[in-house]
């Protein structure tokens, strides 16, 4: 019964591997696309983190670890 | 333990099946044909029969490519009357894109246009652009993956090299 429930899932586990498809380089077309960057306006984010950053008083939050003390 | 084996074979075939069976171009393989439309008519490449050509790979959406026109036209242009080609293959699943880039950045050079990626998949380029140089013989006999201005003298000597092995 173990055994049988094992080479379903082993069986589902391949016909699920076999349904990736490699995104090939001359395929890229829409992910070079503006709109699926992970930042569209890198100006527009340094710009909102800038604000974000003083206003919690910390240097930077996202990224590096700062004390918050604001003196840099 | 028979089952466990089974199970990583069923697996890795999976895999290997994923990931697809053709096989790159590599330096020394034969070049494979193509027929494409181009600009004005169409791109043939048994018409390059017994001239080095340069196949570039390239998409409206890759900025090396827009860098490395000028430098394929002006090889063209340099090496055009020792019977050297360019022969751009344009990648894009729409053609309007390509002529769209066209207009801002000039080939003089002939442009096919691989909108299935029939060719693309023949050649397997690495990345955007790459540039395959097919001696007189129709074999590969460099391939290079992107384009930096610091490229250029390489791949000219490349050339040099192609068509010096022609005159032989």
């Amino acid at each position: 019964m173990k055994k049988s429930i094992a080479v379903a899932g082993v069986l589902a586990l391949c016909v699920g591997l076999m349904g990736c498809e490699t995104v090939q380089p001359w395929q890229k077309g829409n992910l070079a696309k503006e709109d699926m960057a992970f930042d569209p306006d890198p100006l527009q984010t340094r710009f909102a983190e800038h604000t974000y950053h003083s206003k919690e008083g910390a240097t930077g939050g996202t990224s590096v670890g700062g004390g918050g003390c604001g003196c840099n | 333990m028979v089952s466990r084996n089974l199970a990583i074979g069923l697996i890795v075939s999976a895999l290997a099946l994923s990931v697809g069976s053709a096989t790159a171009q590599e330096v020394g393989s034969r070049a494979p044909s193509f027929d494409l439309p181009g600009m004005v008519k169409p791109v043939r490449f048994a018409d390059f029969k017994g001239r080095v050509v340069y196949v570039d790979f390239w998409a409206s959406w890759c900025g090396p490519c827009k860098q490395s026109f000028p430098w394929m036209n002006e090889m063209q242009a340099k090496y055009g009357a020792r019977g050297f080609s360019v022969v751009g293959i344009n990648v894009d699943q729409k053609r309007e894109d390509a002529d769209k880039f066209l207009v801002s950045t000039p080939a003089n050079f002939l442009v096919g246009y691989d909108t299935t990626g029939k060719v693309a998949e023949a050649y397997q380029p690495k990345g955007m652009p790459t540039s395959f140089l097919i001696g007189a013989d129709g074999k590969v006999r460099a391939v290079h993956v992107g384009f930096k201005d610091s490229n250029r003298e390489a791949l000219e000597r490349e050339i040099e090299s192609a068509l010096a092995a022609v005159r032989k």
